[in-house]
C-alpha cells in the first residue's frame, strides 16, 4: 500500500526558495505566475495494517516541523 | 569540568569544539557517538556542534534530533545540565524541541560564511556572564540555514522573558528580529548559530568566544 504524504509551508511563513523560483519562472518568460511555495512530496509504502493515526504521528513526529510547516496525508 | 560533544554522521565542528573546551578548562571533553543512550557518569556539559549531520536529509538538524543519544540530552537537559548547541547543533536543538522555532534557508539563500558583529543582549545566563549586555562582540557564522523563525507569541515571549542571548548587528540571513541565539526557559540550553569555538584566541583573529566557554567554567565550577 503507498500513502502519499504532501509536506507545505504554513501561511505567513516566508519561503525564500518559492520566491527564487518564482523570479527564475519570470526570468524564462512564463508571464502570470503569481506566488510559488516550495513543499515537499513523500511516498511511504507500508502494510495494510498501519493506521491512519500511525501515518499522522509519523507527520507529527519527523516527516514535517509542525512549527513552520503544514501536512496533508493522501492515503493509498 | 566534565564535557560531552554529541558526534553524528556528517558533524564536522566537533573537534573545534573539543580543542576550544580543553583549552578553555583544560580538560578534554568525551565525543560521545549519536548512538550511544547515556552520557558519562557526571556530565556537566554538554556541546552539539556544527556541521551537517545526516547531510541536512529532510530538514537540518531533523534526522539528528531522533537519534538515540539525544533522548539522553533532553534528559539531562531537564536536569539543568548545560547545553551547548552551535549552528547545526542550533538546528538540533530547535528540532529535538528543546528550544522553540526552527532555523530555514537563509533569506538571500547563500551560504553565508563571515565573522559578523553580534549584540550580547542578555549578560545574566550561564553562557553570558563574562560578557557586558548590550556589548558588540564578533563572531564567525557558515551557514546556509540560520533564519530563526517563530510565530510572533513564541518571539514576544522569548523577548519578553530575556531569552534572547545573542542578536544580530547587522544584516546576516533574515531572522526574525535578528535573532542569533536564544536560551531555553530554564536558562540551561543556548542554541546559537555563530561559532564561539571559531574565536578562541589571536590565532582565530580573535577571542570574543571564549569567554562563553569561559563563563561555563565559573558557573558549574
Amino acid at each position: 500500500m503507498k500513502t502519499r504524504i504532501y509536506v507545505t509551508l504554513k501561511n505567513g511563513v516566508l519561503d525564500p526558495q518559492g520566491k527564487a523560483i518564482h523570479h527564475a519562472l519570470e526570468g524564462l518568460g512564463f508571464s502570470g505566475v503569481e506566488d510559488v511555495r516550495q513543499g515537499k512530496y513523500i511516498e511511504i509504502e507500508h502494510a495494510d495494517g498501519v493506521t491512519d493515526a500511525d501515518l499522522d504521528a509519523m507527520c507529527r513526529k519527523l516527516l514535517a516541523n509542525t512549527v513552520i510547516e503544514n501536512y496533508r496525508i493522501e492515503r493509498g | 569540568m566534565k564535557s560531552a560533544v554529541i558526534v553524528f554522521p556528517g558533524s564536522n565542528c566537533d573537534r573545534d569544539l573539543a580543542v576550544a573546551i580543553e583549552e578553555v578548562t583544560g580538560r578534554a571533553p568525551t565525543m560521545l557517538w549519536h548512538r550511544e543512550t547515556e552520557l558519562p557518569e557526571g556530565t556537566d556539559l554538554i556541546a552539539v556542534p556544527g556541521g551537517f549531520s545526516y547531510g541536512d536529509y529532510l530538514r537540518s538538524g531533523a534526522m539528528a534530533a531522533r537519534s538515540p543519544v539525544m533522548q539522553a540530552v533532553a534528559k539531562a537537559a531537564e536536569c539543568g545540565v548545560p547545553v551547548l548547541g552551535v549552528c547545526n547543533g542550533f538546528q538540533v536543538l530547535t528540532e529535538a524541541g528543546l528550544l522553540p522555532g526552527a532555523l530555514m534557508r537563509n533569506a538571500g539563500l547563500n551560504f553565508v560564511c563571515r565573522p559578523v558583529a553580534l549584540t550580547v543582549e542578555n549578560s545574566q545566563s550561564i553562557f553570558t556572564s563574562r560578557y557586558d549586555a548590550g556589548e558588540l562582540i564578533t563572531i564567525p557564522v557558515a551557514h546556509h540555514d540560520g533564519n530563526y523563525t517563530a510565530d510572533a507569541d513564541t518571539l514576544d515571549r522569548i523577548e519578553g522573558e530575556g531569552r534572547v542571548a545573542f542578536r544580530y548587528a547587522e544584516a546576516v540571513n533574515g531572522s526574525a528580529r535578528n535573532i542569533a541565539g536564544i536560551v531555553n526557559q530554564a536558562g540551561n540550553v543556548l542554541g546559537m548559530m555563530p561559532h564561539p569555538e571559531r574565536m578562541i584566541g589571536p590565532e582565530h583573529g580573535g577571542a570574543d568566544g571564549r569567554r562563553l566557554f569561559e563563563g561555563l567554567l565559573e558557573a558549574v565550577a
